[in-house]
């Protein structure tokens, strides 16, 4: 399903200033857009420039940013993971049902949920061939029942004070939340950049034949990649949890799978895959959460965040095309 | 290898030499049984359900007027899944149908206080030219039918939001106008939406082997490339693959606001994820190239019967049914990628 | 640059002073050439010396930077293959570009199906009709059968029947014959000799000069980007073309032959470093065996579609075998593994390096170590400072010119690629070499530097499978050459007796041999 035909090189057309410009706009655009959106609010949005608001805007993002985070790893592989929020419901539900044990045998075991998700995932993609986007639709569709069946379709609340401090406590400030949102962010940025593991990553999804020519462990890493999706998606349904006390399977990461993959997207990772940008992917999901904020705050109803965010997506993938040869 | 000779050899005839000593490049036994498995694996499984159903529940499966309940339902999604063949059989995806549905709905029912025409025009005009931005940005922009056509699922169920205000008016079709008949009448005993869907599908399967058309959608979903070297109108062809995958959702639309008289602007969700599957467990390849409507068609029968026959069962909560229906899909395109190796020469 | 000019009527197609650049590399550099009606005109040169992106500018492919396209006297610009075959220019290509997933039939009509009076396809009259032309051209098919499961030979003269039966002015034909054998080499001509007496021009790519010599009437010869020689080919001998595509002088090329391979290697013993057994695999190989000692070059001669790249990759475990061994320095190789292939010392380098070589959007220090990635890493890190002396002693050794190892390969010409991707084996220390198609696509300089890199190496003790579509690089380059053909080794030719013409009649005798086989 790729939309680059005539595989000629990339080394097509010349260099012009205005094809550098765009291509730049693609890569680096989200940034741009990020602070022009700010400086907007601060001057146009009352209480914005307030500790609280910002705290909550940070809040508010951090599932959406966790699962982004594991979604940039599968699209460098040129690949996709619909199946995150059903893999956050799964989390969800599974919490009440082993709280009694206590939140730290609880917890672990709604992360395994998540890895295990991922395995399949995983095992569909490396060892099966099935594509991406159908195995991980498949986990879509039986993850949420499964979440359902766990949860016997009811909205649980969670009375455990060590859950209820991770989701609402803050150390020096900054909310738990926040502070391991930000943590994953920075491991996963440090894989990405300085380890094998990521350079495989971003070879695969750059060239597959190469790598497997290369002697890279393909599959290995496939199955990997799709297993930190599923724990990065659990721990945000872990997260999420946690600050409503509260874990309702039929709404728990409902389309967050779409949010994520336009972070991912509009931050400057390629759905060809090949290149995977954390702190771009990062600033997507701040610039959604933002773009859906303002519209709040000015009274602009939900439909219209809606629509504004499928042209962005469509702005954002068609400046990062420039860069491959059509 | 067997000697494979022809006539006409001693006239300096080429002659297919494929088997004369060296590899053979033809199917094998095994290659056309998989070949024929996966073509036919789902009227297989299609008949097992029917007959096993109605075995296992007698008369209240096996019944004209469940059977009609079942045609019906499906013939919305059919709808859907005749356009969604068709851009995959051209190498494409199109994710924005249920939110066209949507969309469609509210502006049928929108637009159903001025007139039945407006309320099936205006809808399908919406629809078509959303699928016109989605076209031209996948064929000309060259960008990626995926994100392009999720992004008309957020604009189309975006919209549909708009003009029903959120969610909070709900347009409803008086009963006495012209286009409620297209959903709730009946013709010979048939849901007017159930021959509508024949009648789509009768159409869909002349053009998809019977025309030049067709032809080029199968080229293009095969190799782009040498589609494109061949002198096909490439991006035109897409273009209207994606005109036409909207205007069905749209009609769908009409039809679903028609049936049950009103517009709502939750409707579809997920049901491109749907219509996806029945085309995959039809047997067309996700890939592109290769694909049967018939199959689609199959396709969509199997979800409703298997839809049916869990309500059937009735103490199935309907979560089971989501992990059943996942499960499912996931089996069948395992069991298809599996099949599709071993054809691979 | 020699112009030998003959009257002659109005060309219907003319390139002139065209010139085409991608990103600063010249790819053409002020060509221009004329076609007449009912000539046959041979495009030669090197790979990488532009001819492809000549006929891309001709076909609407590419469009030129500068200069212009005439044809019929009027200056025109096609923006995509669409328009200039719609206008009467036709092309076949090297690679087969039909649909591989549709039938002989579907593909021969694709766009121009027979219709009935309802204006739906009539299938039975284009079954007929198929056969009928296929007939017409000496080709007796089943035209209902997928493309792809046809061999190579067939699909191209499918390709050439679809690309010839259209009311084109202008054919162009992109190395046609490189999968055919020679009986469909016969038919071939055949062909372009109707095409003549229709008056119609035929622009044909080439780089076996013998088909020069007996099929063309004027010559035209490209050498990195520029043109270096047109003509009537009667008025050229085969040595002085040989030497205008090198660029060399022709007692040079005389006296030390086409390619930069030197005098024979000497072997450091007669142990076998590689070998293989009995690799088959249903419709691909059947049975090739081959023996690779320390120091010596093998090279694998074929047809196009005959099964080289399939024996290569099935030594370096990326070709599923049904059956078959393969052993390196005696011990046994556990198949169908890449990892495992690299770990005993082989290193491949594989024909395609867009499609199976380069990654693209990395940089060229990334693309040089990406085979070495665990002999870098510790704790899962990856060491920066051994990557970076590593990378460096390779792009001197290699000379790969790059702006910095940081430059994205993608942007370096197609012989500095070729060079990084050697550079990338090369840090594996290894003791085998499989190189498939290492000159394509480079130009002159280049190609000359990689085959003396080759010399050095097995100078050096490496055993090395050498496969090349160019027989002169076969020839010149190998201690010992096996012959494939579909599939199965027809021959093994020792160093004296290696030669062009005998590994061409070991092809054509396979054939002939089946000929007078049990059916008659």
């Amino acid at each position: 399903m790729r939309a680059a035909p005539m595989g000629e090189a990339i080394l097509t057309g010349s260099l012009s200033a205005r094809r550098d410009l765009l291509a730049w706009v693609g890569d680096r655009g989200v940034y741009v857009a990020l602070v022009l959106l700010v400086a907007f609010n601060l001057v146009f949005t009352a209480n914005f420039a307030t500790v609280g608001n910002l705290r909550l805007q940070l809040i508010q993002v951090v599932p959406v940013a966790i699962v982004a985070l594991g979604m940039a790893l599968v699209i460098g592989t040129e690949g996709i993971d619909l199946s995150v929020g059903s893999t956050m419901a799964i989390a969800a539900a599974l919490l009440p049902l082993y709280l009694g044990y206590g939140p730290w045998v609880a917890i672990p075991i709604a992360l395994l949920a998540g890895g295990l998700v991922g395995l399949v995932n995983g095992g569909l993609v490396a060892f099966v061939g099935v594509q991406p986007i159908v195995a991980t639709l498949g986990l879509l569709v039986a993850g949420r029942g499964i979440a359902l069946v766990f949860a016997q379709g009811r909205l649980t609340e969670l009375f455990d004070p060590t859950l209820t401090a991770i989701g609402t406590d803050r150390i020096a400030g900054i909310p738990i939340t926040v502070l391991v949102a930000a943590a994953v962010a920075g491991v996963v940025g440090l894989v990405v950049r300085r380890t094998t593991f990521g350079r495989r990553v971003v070879a695969i999804g750059g060239n597959r034949g190469a790598s497997v020519l290369a002697g890279l462990p393909v599959r290995r890493t496939l199955v990997v990649v799709y297993v930190v999706s599923g724990l990065l998606a659990a721990l945000a349904g872990i997260l999420d949890t946690a600050r409503l006390s509260a874990a309702d399977p039929s709404f728990v990461g409902l389309l967050i799978e779409l949010s994520a993959i336009t972070a991912v997207v509009v931050g400057g990772t390629p759905l060809s895959g090949g290149r995977v940008r954390i702190l771009g992917t990062l600033a997507g999901a701040l610039l959604m959460q933002l773009i859906s904020a303002t519209l709040i705050k000015h009274d602009l109803p939900d439909s219209t965040a809606r629509m504004i965010a499928a042209a962005i997506i469509v702005a954002a993938v068609y400046l990062q095309r420039t860069r491959v040869a059509a | 290898m067997s000697a494979d000779r022809l006539v006409g050899e001693e006239q300096g005839v080429v002659v297919d030499t494929t088997g004369s000593g060296g590899v053979d490049h033809r199917a094998g036994r095994r290659e056309q049984v998989a070949g024929l498995l996966q073509r036919g694996a789902v009227f297989l499984v299609l008949a097992v359900a029917v007959v096993g159903g109605s075995v296992a529940f007698g008369s209240s499966f096996a019944s004209v007027e469940n059977f009609r309940n079942i045609a019906i339902s499906s013939s919305f999604l059919t709808l859907i899944a005749i356009g969604m063949t068709f851009v995959i059989i051209g190498g494409g995806i199109d994710l924005s149908v249920g939110s066209l549905l949507a969309l469609a709905g509210v502006l049928a029912a929108y637009g159903s206080r001025q007139g039945s025409l407006v309320a099936i025009l205006l809808p399908l005009a919406a629809c078509g030219a959303i699928g016109l931005v989605n076209g031209l940005l996948i064929a000309r922009a060259q960008m990626a039918p995926f994100i392009v056509t999720l992004a008309a699922l957020l604009f189309a169920r975006g919209a549909a939001f708009a003009v029903s205000d959120e969610g909070n008016t709900t347009y409803l079709i008086e009963p006495g106008r012209a286009v409620t008949g297209l959903g709730q009448g009946t013709v010979l005993g048939l849901g007017v939406p159930v021959l509508f869907a024949l009648a789509a599908f009768l159409i869909g399967l002349v053009v998809l082997n019977r025309t030049s058309y067709g032809q080029a959608v199968f080229a293009i979903g095969g190799s782009e490339d040498a589609a494109q070297l061949m002198g096909l109108p490439v991006a035109r062809i897409k273009v209207l693959l994606y005109v036409a995958s909207a205007m069905l959702a749209g009609f769908a639309g009409v039809l679903v606001a028609a049936r049950s008289s009103s517009g709502l602007p939750t409707l579809g969700a997920g049901l491109e994820l749907e219509a996806i599957a029945a085309v995959v467990i039809g047997g067309t390849l996700l890939s592109g190239g290769a694909g049967s409507l018939t199959g689609t068609l199959a396709g969509v029968l199997l979800l409703g019967v298997i839809q049916n026959l869990i309500n059937q069962v009735g103490t199935l909560s309907s979560y089971y049914q989501q992990v059943v229906s996942g499960a499912f899909l996931i089996m069948v395109v395992v069991v298809q990628t599996y099949l599709s190796r071993r054809r691979r020469l | 640059m020699e112009v030998d000019e003959i009257e002659a009527p109005t060309p219907v197609l003319e390139v002139r002073d065209v010139s085409k650049r991608f990103l600063g590399v010249v790819a053409l550099d002020q060509v221009s050439l004329a076609l007449h009606p009912g000539e046959v005109h041979a495009l030669v040169g090197e790979n990488g010396a532009g001819k492809s992106t000549l006929i891309k500018v001709m076909t609407g492919v590419y469009q030129p930077d500068e200069g212009e396209i005439v044809y019929l006297t009027q200056p025109v610009t096609y923006t995509r293959p669409r328009d200039a075959q719609a206008a009467g220019i036709s092309t076949i290509y090297q690679e087969v570009n039909l649909v591989p997933l549709l039938s002989v039939a579907r593909n021969l009509f694709l766009g121009r199906e027979p219709k009935n009076r309802l204006g739906l396809i009539d299938t039975g009259r284009m079954h007929r009709e198929a056969a009928d032309l296929l007939a017409s051209y000496g080709i007796s098919v089943d035209v209902r059968r997928p493309l792809r499961e046809l061999g190579l030979g067939i699909q191209q003269m499918v390709a050439i029947t679809r690309a010839v039966s259209t009311d084109a002015r202008v054919v162009i034909m992109d190395e046609p014959t490189s999968s055919l054998e020679p009986r469909e080499v016969e038919r071939l001509f055949e062909v372009v000799n109707l095409l003549r007496a229709r008056q119609v021009a035929v622009l044909y790519i080439t780089h076996k000069l013998d088909e020069v010599f007996k099929l063309c009437q004027r010559v035209t010869v490209l050498r990195d980007g520029r043109l270096v020689h047109t003509g009537d080919v009667a008025a050229i001998t085969r040595l002085r073309l040989v030497a205008a595509m090198l660029g060399r002088d022709a007692a040079e090329v005389q006296a030390h032959g086409v390619t930069s391979f030197g005098e024979e290697h000497q072997q450091r013993d007669d142990r076998l470093v590689l070998e293989a057994r009995g690799l088959t695999r249903r419709h691909v190989l059947d049975g090739v065996s081959i023996g690779i000692r320390r120091g010596e070059v093998v090279g694998l001669a074929g047809l196009l579609g005959s099964g080289r790249t399939e024996t290569a990759k099935a030594i370096f475990g990326a070709q599923p075998l049904d059956q078959g061994s393969v052993s390196v320095d005696g011990r046994p190789l556990r198949l169908g593994s890449p990892q495992a292939a690299i770990g005993a010392g082989i290193a491949m380098l594989p024909e395609d390096r867009k499609a199976e070589g380069i990654v693209p959007n990395l940089s060229v220090r990334e693309n040089i170590v990406l085979a070495a990635l665990p002999a870098l890493t510790r704790a899962g890190f990856l060491s920066e400072r051994r990557q970076d002396e590593l990378v460096a002693a390779f792009i001197g050794r290699l000379r790969i010119k790059a702006s910095s190892p940081d430059q994205p390969v993608a942007e370096l010409s197609g012989g500095n690629q070729q060079k990084v991707l050697l550079a990338r084996m090369l840090c594996l220390d290894p003791k085998v070499l499989v190189l498939d198609e290492p000159t394509r696509g480079i130009d002159v300089g280049a190609k000359a530097e990689v085959q003396s890199l080759i010399d050095d190496l097995a100078g050096k003790g490496l055993g090395v499978l050498l496969i090349s579509s160019e027989l002169e690089e076969v020839v010149e380059g190998s201690d010992a050459v096996v012959v494939l053909k579909d599939g199965v080794v027809v021959g093994t030719l020792g160093r004296d007796e290696i030669g062009e013409e005998r590994i061409m009649e070991l092809i054509a005798e396979a054939g002939r041999a089946d000929a007078g086989g049990t059916d008659g």
